[in-house]
């Protein structure tokens, strides 16, 4: 094991070089670009023995990895914002054809008015895509998402393309101190890809075929349930990935002092870490504050939300996005899932941060306050609130 | 030479793949149903020059012992081979008479 100092992205692509991708397909966009020109400098010094391909453009970034897949190779390729939307096709391709794809994202606002800051609605956008989602906090999470993440997807229970989220330049593009691990070790941890799933001249197949109404429908049950068993899967990886580099993860959502908690934030990303120290300033003043912080958004922790959540007095959701017209998308998740377990809390929406736009550790203070008082359903932060916003 | 489509058998839930990947044959859809007329080879006419062939949208013509011979169950009716057919081996006959 060595230490370096790495930014979000650096560290993502130290992940990915002892994942050992055998293709890697690159169109560059703000603020994912330093993480596919890292993966270029090892393919070139021959750290990594990768087949790095340029393309010209995302939604062909993502067709390479899908032939690659086919063929039955390790592939790579990272995008975000407008360029996750170019390539949403592609994901749909991808995720019915089962095809382990690992792909980082790059949180990032979505045009117009054009903007290359990050918030969170490029990759909630495609939640339905079939997709794992997996949205990191901080540098070295990047690091062992990037590790982890090929041994979830090639797992032969899930079959199912996965996408690591990593908030643009808050966490793409800001240092930390972070623990690389031996390349041996990582080997041991994930062995190479192996798959019936591809194209052999000994055992000729169609690929990527259609299915018609008798049969469609079966193959997209499958799909759901294949990401449905990621949960499982996650947990198992975890707990292997624990033993060997000694680091501990916890399953789809990261609780902090939500057993006690009258007043829970629900987020995700990197902005759960000022939660944290703000739960902890507001304990200190006697008000039992509480963070849950969604790892996963597909699959979606229904079970562990509902459980963190049912005892609290209310909740807030604090997100990046929305979905115009509604509310938030994660509020919406997080509502299902405490409506299915039949707990009672009251919930609120936070919608701050589009655009790049700072929250700040008053506004999270004021979240907690807000809803210790009863406020409006759906807020914008630094706007207001109504029903819906 | 073009895999043909295999015996109809219906899939059961667990004999639908994981993945899109199977022998190839079964799990596709006969498009027939969707023509109103068909193209006829006249043989006697044919030369084999291939030109319906390279045509062909569907690529559902073949040239066997020098003849152009047609899928059908994957042909659409769009009538391209007869276009271009240039000595009129091909034409289109009512699906439905």
């Amino acid at each position: 094991m060595s230490r370096k100092f790495l930014s979000g992205n650096e560290a993502f692509a130290e992940g990915i070089r002892l994942a050992r991708p055998e293709v890697i397909s690159a169109y560059p966009i703000t603020p994912q670009t330093i993480v596919v020109e890292r993966l270029s400098e090892m393919v070139e010094d021959g750290s990594l023995k990768a087949e790095y391909v340029h393309v010209e453009s995302e939604h062909s970034a993502l067709s390479c990895a899908i032939g690659a897949s086919a063929a039955g190779a390790r592939a790579f390729t990272a995008t975000s914002s407008q360029g996750l939307l170019y390539m949403a096709e592609c994901l749909y391709y991808a995720a019915g054809g089962r095809f382990p794809i690992v792909m980082m994202n790059a949180d990032r606002s979505t045009a117009l008015p054009w903007n290359i800051y990050g918030d969170q609605r490029d990759s909630l956008s495609q939640l339905d895509s079939g997709w794992i989602q997996a949205y990191a906090e901080n540098a070295q999470e990047a690091l062992d998402l990037a590790l982890m993440s090929y041994r979830i997807a090639e797992d032969k229970r899930v079959s199912t393309p996965y996408m690591a989220n990593l908030d643009g330049f808050v966490l793409t593009h800001t240092y930390e101190t972070v623990e690389i691990p031996e390349r041996s070790q990582a080997d041991k941890f994930l062995p190479p890809y192996e798959t019936d799933n591809r194209i052999d001249f000994d055992n000729p197949k169609n690929m990527a075929f259609s299915a018609g109404p008798d049969t469609n429908y079966i193959f997209k049950y499958k799909a759901h349930k294949g990401l449905l068993a990621a949960a499982e899967v996650i947990k198992e990886t975890e707990n292997d990935f624990a033993e060997i580099f000694g680091r501990k993860y916890t399953g789809l959502t990261e609780n902090y002092l939500t057993d006690d908690a009258d007043y829970i934030i629900v987020t995700l990303g990197s902005i759960a870490g000022l939660c944290r120290e703000t739960a902890d300033k507001l304990r200190e003043q006697g008000v039992k504050a509480g963070v849950v912080r969604i790892r996963y958004m597909r699959p979606f922790p229904n079970d562990e939300i509902a459980e963190a959540l049912k005892n609290a007095r209310a909740y807030a959701v604090l997100e990046k996005d929305v979905s115009f017209g509604n509310e938030g998308t994660v509020f919406t998740n997080v509502n299902s899932a405490l409506k299915k377990s039949g707990a009672e809390v009251k919930g609120y929406d936070f919608i701050g941060g589009l655009g790049g736009r700072n929250i700040s550790a008053g506004d999270i203070e004021g979240i907690y306050r807000s809803i210790a008082e009863g406020t409006d359903i759906v807020n914008f932060i630094g706007i207001g609130g109504g029903e819906n916003g | 030479m073009r895999p043909h489509i295999r015996e109809k058998k219906d899939f059961s839930f667990s004999e639908v793949p994981e993945n899109t990947s199977f022998e190839a044959g079964y799990l596709v859809t006969v498009n027939s149903g969707w023509r109103s007329i068909r193209p006829e080879v006249n043989s006697e006419k044919c030369i084999g020059c291939e030109q319906c062939y390279l045509y062909c949208p569907d690529g559902v013509i073949a040239i066997r012992d020098g003849k152009a011979v047609i899928d059908y169950d994957f042909c659409k009716g769009c009538g391209i081979c007869a276009k271009i057919c240039r000595i009129g081996a091909i034409g289109m006959e009512a699906e439905r008479k």
